[in-house]
């Protein structure tokens, strides 16, 4: 045991010949010492000199050493200052009452000096432990402020990353987040795609804290950037996997749920990696459809062997898509058990109004008695008409001066490039540079991505559209369509564009050709340009959106034009 | 302990058992069950296990990694129907042979 530093030590005790005994005993084991001749002078002489340690008589004048324990260790406050009695009293109530009032030990008189030494060196190491104690709380005190104000540095940042989509602009989500839920590693963002769809990812990453956050900036970075480009779901998640997958360490991932609203083909395309089940909610019988994992979590696979296949629902007007987070699910009561799915089914059940079940199930949280998670998040997106939806205007930096006036361009997508290349951002990329398209660049997305995938899918695959037009083979459609693009041998899907200029402005004409059987054109066009039936809204779309639209060859080959005035 | 692994007689299977939630608590002594040993074959026993969190699918992706990746031998087994949806949820079940 290594020495005792001196301390200093005040004796308040009322006989003098006591007092100068004490002192010269502890001056002895090299202590400093302080005297008082009562309590009052006791607290007086400890509120200026701040000893170790104070040796208390009980019974003295003035003020006795109860009162005088119980003043000084309220100046004393969170610091221990040991207060030892020195006592002639035996009775057990007394003795009691010394620790009452704040003492730490006492020692009967006539003093021992052994026993005297040991208290004292008992008590400098509580004292000693007592100071450790403070100063560690403290330091986590600094530390835990400091990391708070980090976080919400951090998560002020994140939230201009994260929320710079339509999240909060779009009157078609709902949302609800914990405050922290981004720091358990949830993340929600939303955005419009060219031609007006919109893509919502709900993300969930391993782990707590800031590492989980982090891996969520790339994430939205490849998330908007492709989506505002005009990549469909299969591109932007093998983006999205390769770069966790590069980025993140091995036991780190993303569960997410990917999804594409369509309110022009009214459907929605999904994509579950490893989060609970999403329901799509048919308003018309009540239904709720769920939308289960079908794949593992972003990051963990490496690129070969991703698997980016989605599947297809059709929906009807007000119908909602619902997402969850496991903070929800995975809630525990106060016995372990988890809220499940179960519970969350039950609510489902007992909703009546709609726009009630966020709230209805925190409710069901709360009434649970589940301890309070940090990363619950909910998301509900509805299917509106598309003229209830506005995305917002895209903004452009460039001047267009250079703008390209009178050109064309002709390309030909073979069988290997139509099974993994979508082209289409690509041509959208490159008829932005016409400035006088770009006022009208959400329809001729739109027209190319119809054209595109009519080609390619009734074309090149020869898929019946009227597979379509019911919800089951709606579903089979396009199952069928990825067994058939996985088959692809050949085909061609072959694309023109000519821009002209004309007196007034300018005009493009969009060619698509393939390699398929053609389709009866007549029969088709004979149909009324309002139908909404789940299928064939492609050819009534391009019809409306475009000018001059036209098939001619056995539908093999169609044709449409944009036109647009000169800009002032 | 909570986590205890057993080499079989040949030397050639690992097996860990988890005792109690499999979650981030046990990280330590999870990776501390088989970093050193080089084994062709690992066998995860949750028989005893009540919960699995997204930072145990974490561990188990380290483990898988240890053993060789896509290579290696990672069996799961005797997990309850609890930690079996989690597995499931996860499709971890695409990655480990899960029983």
């Amino acid at each position: 045991m290594q020495p005792m530093e001196p301390l200093t030590i005040l004796i308040a005790e009322d006989s003098a010949a006591d007092r100068l005994l004490l002192s010269s005993i502890l001056r002895r084991q090299g202590h400093e010492v302080l005297t008082a001749a009562n309590g009052a002078e006791a607290v007086e002489a400890f509120g200026r000199q701040q000893p170790h340690l104070v040796l208390m008589d009980a019974m003295m004048p003035v003020m006795d050493g109860f009162e005088a324990a119980r003043q000084i260790k309220a100046l004393a406050g969170e610091t221990l200052v040991p207060i030892i009695f020195l006592t002639s009293l035996s009775e057990s109530e007394a003795l009691a009452r010394c620790l009452e009032v704040g003492g730490d030990d006492f020692l009967a008189k006539p003093y021992n000096q052994v026993i005297l030494a040991a208290k004292i060196k008992a008590m400098d190491r509580l004292r000693r432990l007592q100071d450790t104690v403070l100063r560690q709380r403290d330091q986590i005190a600094r530390h835990h402020e400091y990391l708070l104000n980090e976080q919400r540095v951090a998560k002020a940042v994140f939230d201009k990353v994260a929320h710079s989509g339509c999240l909060n602009a779009a009157p078609n989500i709902r949302y609800l987040q914990s405050p922290y839920a981004l720091f358990n590693g949830d993340l929600l963002l939303a955005a419009f795609t060219p031609a007006g769809d919109m893509h919502v990812l709900l993300g969930d990453f391993t782990g707590h804290g800031l590492p989980a956050a982090v891996g969520a900036m790339p994430l939205a970075e490849v998330f908007y950037g492709m989506t505002a480009k005009g990549y469909g779901l299969a591109e932007t998640l093998r983006e999205m996997n390769a770069k966790l997958k590069r980025i993140l360490p091995v036991d780190m991932f993303c569960c997410a749920t990917l999804l594409c609203l369509s309110f022009q083909r009214r459907s929605v395309e999904v994509w579950n990696g490893g989060m609970p089940d999403g329901y799509l909610h048919c308003m018309a019988s009540g239904e709720r459809i769920p939308l289960p994992a079908r794949h593992l979590p972003l990051g963990v696979l490496s690129p070969e062997s991703f698997d980016e296949r989605t599947e297809v629902f059709p929906m009807a007007l007000g119908d909602r898509v619902f997402l969850l987070s496991d903070g929800v699910i995975d809630t525990c009561d106060a016995n372990e058990q988890l809220f499940g799915v179960q519970r969350l089914q039950q609510v489902f059940a007992a909703n009546r109004q709609a726009d009630a079940l966020f709230e209805e199930i925190e409710q069901a949280l709360r009434d649970f008695g589940g301890e309070a998670r940090d990363d619950v998040s909910m998301v509900e997106i509805s299917l509106l008409e598309p003229a209830q939806i506005t995305p917002p205007a895209l903004v452009y930096s460039d001047s267009g001066q250079s703008c390209p006036l009178d050109w064309s361009v002709s390309f030909e997508f073979r069988a290997v490039t139509l099974k993994r290349f979508n082209p289409l951002p690509y041509l959208l990329q490159l008829l932005l540079e016409v400035h006088g398209l770009r006022a009208q660049s959400g329809a001729l997305y739109s027209v190319l991505a119809e054209l595109y995938s009519n080609a390619l899918e009734h074309g090149v695959l020869g898929l019946d559209s009227s597979l379509k037009r019911n919800a089951s083979g709606f579903a089979r459609y396009y199952q069928e369509r990825s067994t058939r693009l996985g088959e692809l041998q050949e085909g061609y899907v072959r694309v023109h564009l000519q821009v002209t200029p004309t007196d007034d402005g300018g005009c493009l004409t969009i060619h698509v050709e393939d390699s398929g059987k053609g389709f009866d054109v007549e029969r088709v066009m004979a149909r009324p340009l309002e139908d909404i039936r789940l299928s064939g809204r492609g050819v009534s779309l391009i019809r409306q959106l475009g000018r001059n639209a036209r098939w001619t060859d056995n539908g093999r080959s169609a044709r449409v034009e944009f036109i647009w005035e000169a800009l002032a | 302990m909570s986590v205890v692994s057993k080499v079989s007689q040949d030397g050639q299977k690992l097996t860990i058992s988890i005792k109690g939630r499999f979650d981030f608590a046990k990280h330590q002594e999870f990776r501390e069950s088989y970093e050193d040993k080089q084994l062709s074959a690992v066998v995860v026993d949750l028989k005893e296990a009540t919960y699995l969190d997204s930072s145990a699918l974490g561990m188990l992706l380290l483990l898988r990694d240890h053993a060789g990746g896509d290579d290696s031998d990672v069996r799961v087994v005797n997990s309850s129907t609890d930690v079996r949806k989690i597995l499931a949820i996860s499709n971890f079940d695409k990655l480990f042979d899960i029983s």
